[in-house]
């Protein structure tokens, strides 16, 4: 790994829009300066083995330039909420689509915010019968996916439960199961598209 | 794209994760509880015959980093038919929430509740760790005495330095070992594993008597304590026949031939310490007369020079770590520390890898050495531990450095260089006086303007650090009365003003402090005996964690339980801490084997006294402190007159080789 020049050298790496703590996520990514090129197939592998088990490490490409934040517009979220029966989290979707602004607090580093948690989300729906929720249980689960833009400060998937709260009152019993699916740049269709995909060259490097 | 892609995480039959993780993201820093670092070991659980779980008793980010953990860890986990896991500290948030939920205390490896294990081995570099202990038995749902546990229940084993004088907990533990651990975890395993093969004979009780017959395993319930009516012990002994009167700490010779830790943890978290430390050796005999590490560890073993650099090597390409530590109580007295340095320096040149000595010797040849380490550009502070800040006091802790050797070598630092050293001491040592801690202010100023006269630069400084002395069992000061807590800060405000009475030197001095209240718990902690066990567990009752943490130790907590349950035996705090022992007081301890002759401790404690110094055997005739033959040690020490191998550090990416466990 490449170190910063300076007095005390710090290792090159950032890390885009990184999920809040507490969050599964199936896409993250990050971006790593290196000493001298190596093949980012053994590249993936060697992460991969130097991590803990449930970080896997997917895929490498070589960075072709540009900056990787940049490429990230969009979050799509996956949320589990035990114990809400789909039809009460329909009604609240509905009041809060409607909804031009929906403010909510946040305590932030900079101390409690309050902040629009309606224009950031392109697409919220609530995922009827087609998935199963990943652990099985005789109680009712709704589940909400959508897709978030990346602004700041920042809208996250607490805040999006936050606006149903202040528009319908929804409040789930138990916490709720969040999980991103994917993140990278917003198409005007809606469509979150592999950050990587541009560096990728049409080759496939890593092999999927 | 809604298929999840990452293989999950192998959960194990017995594990409580599925309980813990809907709890982690209601606490700080969850990421401490989750395990699967690099180094980590998960084993199937059917498949081992002997099962450790080892702790650490404070938070992760302290506990992970110890040395002696790291070590025991892999020397078990090495054996096939052992497994061993770790589990450390839990914060206040997350026991409360594991107390509502009924999660049990459990292993960061594969999150298995520890009572479980066969045994649960607890490591004790500090005595502030005991409330957290009584925290881990009562979250593992074992009985909190001992007394009460029953072949459901691990074997609980104390070791590390506080282990020493393990009385104060005595109640709580099952045993405990005074010494190395590396020979004594395995002895202790071979007798549990035939313990076992044999279909458990005798249960429990049978278990324990075959562990205290090693003669170095300590069992507290078999021996009975009678006290005097005035308070003082009468006597300690067995209470069984085939139970040793003394039970013997361990040591561990040739290092060379236990080169731990090999694979090194790599922590998820943030730590207090992130790189590859070595133990460069063990023991040191410098006889300071308030250290106990110092006479409980010797004699003086040396790791050669080729151990360390292979070692060093293998760790640092296992771990990808920047940083080395090279180890011991006085790194700077190995005897080939020289060519150590240099020949590592010269290996690393050029790469990120940057190598630190904890050294404390006031002389030049420290600064040499720090010269050659900083080869790299990283200039990390210099430290210096004069510890007494007068001749007189110097002599009697036995900490033979002069005034003029001091200023010397620092001024030696600065016209090399370094910006900034640092400087500590001890308040409340035996003897002192206002005026043997006036002097370090005294110390400070010269030190600064010597400096400043030296390199024609105002740019230079110093930090004088102070903290309150705990006499300790096993050591010449184990007689000595504490200062009182009052005395100890009066001491620290006076040094305060007489540093700053001189605005342009005091600007220059940075003055840090530890304040004399939690010393004197320490003292009670570290000279208890087993009636300390009932403030322990009073204390800990009333919501006493994380002692070592400022933020969550409270004296008055400690003061109250003190008095609170002491007076029913005729005793108090003060009777603890600030009373001066005789010569023929039994010491809670007395029974304890540390190897030192009693006689010769006594010896040497009229010698502090009378300011009389004690030399170093390593360089002078034996002394005759009575560890080499009661331990049939001896010292192991260089030079071997060999170099460092040339190895080439390699590059590259590091690539799986095997099967990954
Ligand atoms: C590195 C270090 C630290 C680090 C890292 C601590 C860590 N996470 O390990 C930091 C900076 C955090 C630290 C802090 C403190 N430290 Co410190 N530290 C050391 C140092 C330099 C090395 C320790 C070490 O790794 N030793 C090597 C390992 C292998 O030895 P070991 O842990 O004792 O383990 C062996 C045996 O004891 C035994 N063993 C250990 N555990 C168990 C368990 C079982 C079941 C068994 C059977 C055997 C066993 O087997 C091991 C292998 O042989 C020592 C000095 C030294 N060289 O020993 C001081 C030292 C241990 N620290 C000391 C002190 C006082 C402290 C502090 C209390 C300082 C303070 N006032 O804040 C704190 C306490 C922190 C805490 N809450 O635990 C003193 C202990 C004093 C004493 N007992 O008289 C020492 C000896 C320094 C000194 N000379 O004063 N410390
Ligand atoms: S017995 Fe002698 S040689 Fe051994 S540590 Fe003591 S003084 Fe040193």
């Amino acid at each position: 790994m490449a170190f910063s020049q300076g007095f005390t050298p710090h290792p090159k790496i950032s890390y885009a829009s990184a999920a809040p703590t507490g969050v599964a996520s199936e896409a993250e990514y990050l971006e790593i300066g290196l000493r001298e090129p190596v093949d980012p197939a053994q590249l993936q592998v060697a992460l991969d083995n130097a991590l803990s088990p449930g970080l896997d490490v997917l895929d490498a490409v070589v960075a072709a330039g540009g900056s990787l934040a940049d490429r990230i517009g969009a979050s799509r979220w996956r949320m589990e909420l035990p114990e809400v029966a789909p039809a009460v989290l329909a009604q609240a979707v509905a009041a809060f689509t409607e909804a031009e602004e929906v403010l909510v607090e946040r305590m932030t580093k900079q101390g409690r915010r309050t902040f629009d948690s309606r224009g950031a989300v392109v697409s919220i729906d609530v995922d009827e019968g087609s998935a199963t929720p990943s652990v099985a249980s005789a109680v009712p689960c709704a589940i909400l996916e959508m897709v978030v833009r990346q602004v700041t400060p920042s809208v996250r998937p607490d805040d999006v439960l936050s606006g149903l709260r202040v528009v319908a009152g929804l409040e789930p019993p138990v916490a709720p199961k969040v999980i991103r699916l994917a993140q990278g740049t917003l198409t005007a269709q809606g469509v979150i598209v592999d950050p990587l995909d541009a560096d990728r060259d049409g080759a496939a490097i890593g092999g999927r | 794209m809604s298929v999840p892609s990452t293989t999950p995480r192998p959960v194990a039959a017995n594990s409580v994760w599925p309980r813990l993780e809907p709890l982690l993201p209601q606490v700080t820093k969850p990421i401490q509880y989750v395990g699967g670092e690099l180094g980590a070991v998960v084993k199937d659980w059917a498949a081992a015959t002997v099962r450790w779980a080892l702790m650490y008793p404070d938070a992760y980010e302290v506990g992970l980093p110890n040395q002696g953990v790291q070590i025991l860890y892999e020397v078990l986990n090495e054996l096939p038919d052992v497994l061993a896991e770790r589990t450390y500290a839990v914060w206040p948030d997350l026991e409360k929430l594991m107390r509502a939920h009924g999660v049990p205390q459990f292993t960061v490896d594969a999150h298995r509740p520890v009572r479980d294990f066969d045994l649960f081995g607890v490591s004790f570099a500090t005595e502030l760790g005991y409330t957290n202990l009584l925290t881990a038995i009562d979250l593992a749902g074992i009985p909190l005495l001992a007394a009460d546990r029953t072949d459901a229940d691990p074997v609980i084993v104390a070791g590390g330095h506080a282990a020493f004088n393990p009385e104060p907990i005595a109640d709580f533990i099952d045993a405990a070992v005074l010494g190395d651990g590396e020979e004594a975890v395995l002895e202790i395993t071979t007798i549990v594993r035939e313990w076992k093969a044999e279909g458990r004979p005798g249960g429990r009780d049978e278990l324990l008597l075959r562990l205290a017959r090693t003669e170095s395993v300590y069992v507290p319930r078999f021996y009975d304590v009678d006290y005097l009516p005035d308070g003082r012990i009468q006597r300690v002994v067995p209470n069984r026949a085939d139970v040793p009167f003394r039970v013997h700490k361990r040591t561990t010779m040739d290092l060379d031939a236990w080169p731990y830790p090999r694979k090194p943890l790599v922590p998820l978290a943030e730590t207090v310490h992130e790189r590859y430390a070595v133990e460069i050796f063990r023991g040191c005999t410098r006889g300071c007369r308030f250290c106990q590490a110092g006479m409980i560890t010797r004699p003086v073993r040396e790791r050669s020079i080729t151990t360390v650099g292979q070692m060093v090597q293998q760790g640092l390409e296992f771990s990808g770590f920047h940083e080395v530590g090279l180890l011991s109580l006085s790194s700077a007295d190995h005897s080939e520390i020289g060519d150590m340095c240099s020949g590592l320096a010269e290996q690393y040149q050029g790469t990120n890898v940057s190598l630190s000595l904890p050294s404390t010797r006031v002389d030049a040849f420290n600064i040499e050495l720090a010269q050659e380490l900083s080869r790299n550009g990283r200039r990390t502070g210099l430290t210096f531990a004069p510890e007494g800040g007068s001749e007189r006091i110097r002599r009697v802790i036995n900490k033979m450095v002069s005034k003029d050797d001091l200023i010397r070598t620092v001024v030696t630092a600065y016209t090399n260089g370094w910006r900034q050293v640092k400087l500590y001491f001890m308040c409340g040592l035996p003897t002192e006086t206002d005026a043997d801690v006036l002097e370090i202010a005294d110390m400070a100023h010269e030190v600064i303007k010597a400096g400043r006269a030296a390199t024609g630069s105002k740019d230079i400084r110093c930090t004088v650090s102070i903290g309150g002395f705990v006499p300790k069992p096993h050591t010449p000061f184990q007689w000595a009365a504490m200062e009182r807590p009052e005395v100890i800060d009066g001491r620290l405000k006076l040094l305060k003003q007489a540093i700053n009475a001189d605005r342009s030197l005091g600007r220059a001095i940075g003055f840090r402090y530890h304040d004399g209240e939690p010393s004197l718990i320490e003292g009670l902690l570290s000279r208890g005996d087993r009636r300390v066990g009932a403030v322990i567990r009073r204390v800990w009752e009333n919501g006493g964690r994380f002692d070592g943490w400022s933020e969550h130790f409270s004296y008055q907590r400690w003061v109250d339980a003190a008095a609170e349950t002491l007076p029913a035996f005729g005793v108090d705090l003060d009777w603890y801490t600030t009373r001066e022992r005789d010569e023929l007081e039994v010491l809670p301890w007395d029974h304890l084997d540390s190897g030192l002759d009693k006689d010769w401790l006594w010896q040497d404690w009229q010698d502090a006294l009378s300011e009389y110094e004690q030399d170093d055997c390593r360089w002078t005739p034996c002394f005759d402190c009575g560890v080499c033959p009661a331990m049939d040690t001896e010292i192991q020490i260089g030079p071997t007159g060999r170099k460092l191998l040339p190895l080439t550090p390699v590059n590259g990416l590091k690539l799986p080789t095997g099967a990954q466990q």
